[in-house]
């Protein structure tokens, strides 16, 4: 009997597509993410958005909000650790949280390295914007990507562009000829083992989903149609005008992300989605997709 | 040549199509409840039970999934598809379809860190099978005519009970299709039946 397998880690991310993950901050929020039909909630201490207004560093979550989301729901949950930090990244495995997001949305503890994710029981997500970053990540033992968007700011502009790059990339490499294939591997900054895989499975080893800026329903099934394997929705969904209807809202598009009809009729008099920004208003040092490398 | 469904509303949809083509059958996605019609077997996938649920009600499929129950075709849940075939559910007032007769209790071996791999011995079918079990129920009482199958750690982990089959683990996850050969035979056997 193995625990902390490939197979476990990555299967587990298996389990969640079609599915929608949900930032909450409390127990009340985990319930009624469970209740609209989450695959797995991700506990926070502030939603991004919250995090750009409250400026300062971002770390993870007091455990008390973890312990608290926990103990409220059966469905899986995720949490978050700076960039590098292994010792928040430990402390949240020690806790129990069925998986680790390595997270650009909280300030990075480490410029440099990220963390060795093999080393650990627990499954990891990561970000990416592009294949190199996403090879990158599942180099160091990530079970799971999700591009990363720009989060926070309810605007869809950059998780369609990662999620289009990442995907353009892997057709290519599909495509490519075995004889140009270290040459990609260095041009891209990524294991060239990793893009042999890729190649020879047509698609990335681990499942990926849509991160950044999702803010309605058609946001949602955006992401599906583009290829994604699922979706986070962090701001978008707590800080709309009705959280629960909202949230099933979203749940139902990206099951049928292909029904426009249904899409039509259950984003109806849904209420004012969360307030976007424009991406071109944010400052260099605002940007959270250019943490990480 | 069979038509085997499996229930594509969230969870590992994809991987039970190869492996219900990798094993002579016709693999169909079914997402809508009149779909229902066109398939000899279904399969319930793994993903997660509370989220199915909710697109079971919400899409109008529980009374169709019973009535297709009712009428005797061969059904197989893996983890999440076991807890929703399940009659009764360790902590709960209600079962989801409750057809199979058997008592599941939800996420029995623990959480993520805990998920596992081990081998074990299913009767009939695999005496060295790879099972990938994650956050995974188990079966704490199978009804009388209840044919155990596999057990891991003298828990019930695979059963079957006439039409209906179930395992705590994810055969999806793995290219070992025996398991799926096995449920293949079912709906062969249910549909020659049918027609003799």
């Amino acid at each position: 009997m193995k625990t902390g397998t490939d197979r476990v880690k990555r299967g587990m991310a298996e389990m969640q597509k079609g599915g929608v993950i949900m930032d909450v901050v409390n127990a009340e929020q985990a319930k009624i993410a469970e209740e609209a039909g989450a695959v797995a909630v991700m506990a926070l201490e502030r939603v991004p958005s919250d995090i750009r207004a409250a400026g300062g560093v971002a770390r993870m979550a007091d455990p008390r909000i973890t312990e608290e989301v926990m103990g409220a729901v059966t469905i899986p949950v995720m949490a978050k650790a700076r960039i590098g930090h292994i010792v928040e990244a430990r402390v949240l495995e020690a806790m129990g949280v069925d998986y680790i997001d390595e997270s650009e949305v909280l300030t990075p503890a480490d410029e440099e390295y990220h963390l060795n994710k093999r080393d650990y029981t627990v499954p990891f997500v990561c970000g990416c914007r592009d294949l190199g970053e996403a090879a990158r990540r599942i180099g160091e033992g990530a079970s799971m990507l999700r591009t990363k968007g720009e989060p926070g700011t309810g605007n869809i502009v950059e998780a369609v562009r990662h999620i289009r790059k990442v995907n353009a990339q892997v057709r290519k490499v599909v495509a490519m000829d075995m004889d140009e294939l270290m040459t990609e591997a260095k041009l891209l900054g990524a294991p060239y083992e990793l893009l042999l895989e890729i190649k020879q499975l047509g698609r990335l080893p681990v499942v990926n989903f849509a991160a950044g800026g999702v803010a309605t329903p058609a946001d949602a099934a955006l992401m599906m149609q583009l290829g994604a394997d699922g979706v986070f929705v962090g701001s978008g969904i707590f800080k709309s005008d009705n959280p629960a209807k909202f949230a099933k809202a979203i749940v139902e598009a990206t099951t049928h992300y292909q029904d426009y009809e249904l899409i039509a009729n259950i984003s109806k008099g849904l209420g004012i989605p969360m307030k976007g920004m424009e991406i071109s208003s944010l400052a260099p040092e605002a940007r959270m997709q250019d943490r990480g490398w | 040549m069979v038509k085997i469904g499996v229930l594509g509303l969230q969870g590992a949809v994809r991987e039970h199509i190869w492996a219900i083509e990798a094993s002579g059958a016709e693999g169909i996605v079914i997402k809508r409840p009149a779909q229902l019609a066109e398939v000899d077997g279904l399969i319930i996938p793994g993903g997660e039970s509370t989220t199915i649920r909710r697109l079971i009600d919400k899409y109008g499929f529980m009374e169709e999934l019973k009535k297709f129950a009712v009428d005797g075709k061969p059904m197989f849940g893996t983890c999440a598809g076991l807890i929703l075939l399940a009659n009764d559910l360790v902590g709960y007032d209600a079962p989801h379809l409750g057809v199979m007769d058997v008592k599941v209790e939800r996420n029995s071996f623990g959480r993520q860190r805990e998920s596992f791999e081990a081998d074990i011995s299913i009767a009939g079918v695999a005496d060295n099978f790879s099972a990938v079990f994650i956050r995974a129920p188990h079966i704490v009482e199978a009804g009388e005519n209840v044919e155990v199958l596999a057990k891991h750690n003298d828990r019930i982990v695979a059963a079957r009970d006439g039409q209906f089959l179930g395992c705590s683990f994810h055969p999806e996850l793995t290219d070992d299709y025996r398991l799926m050969n096995y449920f293949v035979k079912m709906v062969e056997e249910t549909k020659s039946k049918n027609f003799a």
